[in-house]
């Protein structure tokens, strides 16, 4: 599959990535190149294979309902680059 | 044309555990902001969230409660969207395998019955809540986010688009809320949001099979709001269509004050969440097993409690509908029954006093200051006699204040009925003689004319002659 122009757009906004116009041809071949390659997987036979939900060999992985003691509100807040009043503060909110 | 409303529920259950879904903060309401959080609620890199064992049995009781199939494997996804009420930027959610799917449940709209199919349920975690600078998130130049409600384990119910009106919507919702509270899975406190909807709504001619295009209003947190909602949606898409327009896909918010719906989106970009099997988390796998002795576990649910109210009650099947449409109320409805107070009675006084008292203070029944026994107590007291049920109002606004017992006050009271024939039948003798007009009426013929004499020997006795012999005696004298 051919990675177009749109494509790559909509991949970058879903990733909240900005590419410069003159790297866009770049960054469609190079994600082209990427889908070629994983495509090799279809050339193995998985009729019946059921599908992989989950790769290790793990399953019921449960904890009890019990509380633990959470962080202090100043630990918490620590790294935000903003804050105000014990709250995380964020820039406006815009809707897509 | 005629059109037809096609409405779907997305219900979202806080579910009633300790704490979060993935790791041990708790989940108590109302905590000072950013205090219920660790670096797993909060997203931080390198956690690794761990699977609260409760809400796998919570999911699973809801979806045998709700006749749903269990799936035996089932996992956890990613949903992924940028939103800052959620700090890992996706929403541990379920995808193509929830816990259960395909159930359904029964509802009741003016004696008519009706079953709503459920798509799913699925276990996912709440995200956190914004507090906007502004009076809206639109005039806002920044936000404030408390993370304690982020993990806090939620059940999604989808329902089928089988509903067809604001009632019918009403009437599951109320079924569901009443299932969850009977398995006791979630407190379904609405006021507190851990109960809310998400409406879907679409029109299309009466008699058409294929659906309309819908919009969604979400958020409902209360039964008022959910009808008010859907019958504004379905008023204005009727009008929209009537003037040769075509609704628009989209989020609509229901304002309840001014009860409209407004746009919230002007253009509907459709969503693309880029679903992804959950990497941190292992499937759970459920064996058959286990999942029968959920099914053992669950409690009398609403319908076979209603209609055990009706037969071995002998309650109409309103009064059962209304006293099991909450797991609280039927359990103090058998309390009362259970003094060997008559159901009948206990229904009466719990739907009407009791449940104008609890009202007008907005205290539940948990909290009612008339305990069940003390309320079947008074109903025995009316059962022997000793009180009537009009001075039984009297006795019953009383305890209300006072803790005493029923038979304590009808005494510090002097509220014992009148049985004795000698003191009625000299009230009735007095009543005789002071309404000549009265008694000229009753014996010219027009029996009606008794009742004003009873109601003043009642008035004479305040209250307490025993209403059976003033009749009889009344009729006797004049006979």
């Amino acid at each position: 599959m051919k990675v177009s122009k749109e494509i790559l757009a909509n991949v970058a906004g879903l990733s909240r990535l900005a590419i410069a116009e003159e790297e866009t041809t770049r960054y469609q071949e190079d994600l082209t190149k990427f889908l070629a390659y994983v495509e090799t997987l279809n050339e193995v036979a998985t009729e019946n294979t059921p599908p992989t939900t989950y790769a290790l060999p793990m399953e019921n992985v449960f904890r009890e309902d019990d509380v633990r003691p959470s962080l202090d509100r100043e630990a918490a807040l620590l790294n935000a680059p903003l804050k105000e009043d014990g709250y995380f503060k964020v820039p406006k909110v815009l809707e897509d | 044309m005629k059109y037809e409303a096609v409405i779907g529920l997305e219900i979202h259950c806080e579910l009633k555990t300790k704490t979060k879904i993935f790791c041990g903060c708790a989940t108590e309401f109302g905590a000072a902001q950013n205090t219920h959080v660790c670096p797993v609620c909060l997203g931080m890199p390198g956690v690794l969230p761990t699977i609260n064992r409760r809400v796998v049995e919570f999911g699973i009781k809801a979806g045998l409660a709700t006749n749903c199939a269990i799936n035996q494997y089932s996992k956890f996804d990613r949903k992924n969207y940028y939103y800052p009420d959620l700090p890992k930027n996706w929403q541990t959610s379920q995808y193509d395998l929830p816990i259960a799917e395909h159930g359904w449940v029964d509802i009741e709209v003016e004696g008519e019955k009706k079953r709503i199919r459920l798509t799913r349920i699925h276990m996912e975690e709440d995200a956190g809540k914004l507090v906007h600078s502004g009076t809206t998130i639109k005039d806002s130049t920044s936000s404030n986010v408390d993370y304690n409600r982020t993990g806090v384990p939620l059940l999604e119910i989808v329902s089928e688009p089988d509903m067809r009106s604001a009632a019918e919507a009403r009437a599951y919702m109320e079924k569901i809320k009443a299932i969850m509270e009977y398995i006791d899975v979630s407190s379904c406190r609405m006021e507190e949001g851990n109960l809310r909807a998400d409406i879907n709504v679409s029109l299309r001619p009466v008699g058409s099979e294929e659906l309309g295009t819908r919009t969604e209003m979400k958020n409902i947190n209360s039964f008022k709001s959910l009808e008010e909602a859907i019958n504004y949606e379905i008023e204005r898409q009727t009008e929209v269509l009537e003037d040769g327009g075509h609704i628009i896909q989209e989020t609509r918010t229901f304002d309840p004050v001014r009860g409209v719906t407004l746009s919230m989106r002007s253009k509907e970009n459709a969503h693309d969440y880029r679903y992804m099997p959950e990497p941190d988390l292992p499937p759970i796998v459920t064996a058959p097993e286990t999942i029968e002795k959920y099914r053992r576990e669950l409690p009398e649910l609403p319908d076979a409690r209603r209609e055990r109210l009706e037969k071995e009650c002998g309650l109409s099947a309103y009064d059962a509908g209304v006293i099991t449409a909450s797991r609280a109320m039927a359990e103090y409805f058998d309390k009362v029954t259970a003094t060997g107070a008559e159901a009948k009675l206990a229904a009466n006084w719990i739907m009407s006093d009791l449940a104008k008292n609890l009202n007008a203070e907005g205290i539940t029944i948990e909290k009612s200051p008339v305990g069940a026994e003390r309320l079947g107590q008074m109903i025995l007291l009316i059962m022997k006699n000793t009180i009537s049920g009009k001075i039984a109002k009297t006795v019953f606004q009383e305890m209300w204040t006072n803790p005493a017992s029923p038979e304590q006050i009808v005494n510090d009271k002097g509220l014992v009925q009148i049985t004795d024939t000698g003191a009625i039948e000299k009230i009735v003798d007095e009543v005789i003689a002071n309404n000549p007009k009265a008694v000229a009426d009753f014996q010219g013929g027009n029996k009606k004319a008794i009742g004003a004499l009873v109601g003043q020997v009642m008035k004479a006795s305040k209250g307490k002659a025993n209403p059976q012999m003033v009749n009889k005696l009344i009729a006797e004298k004049l006979g």
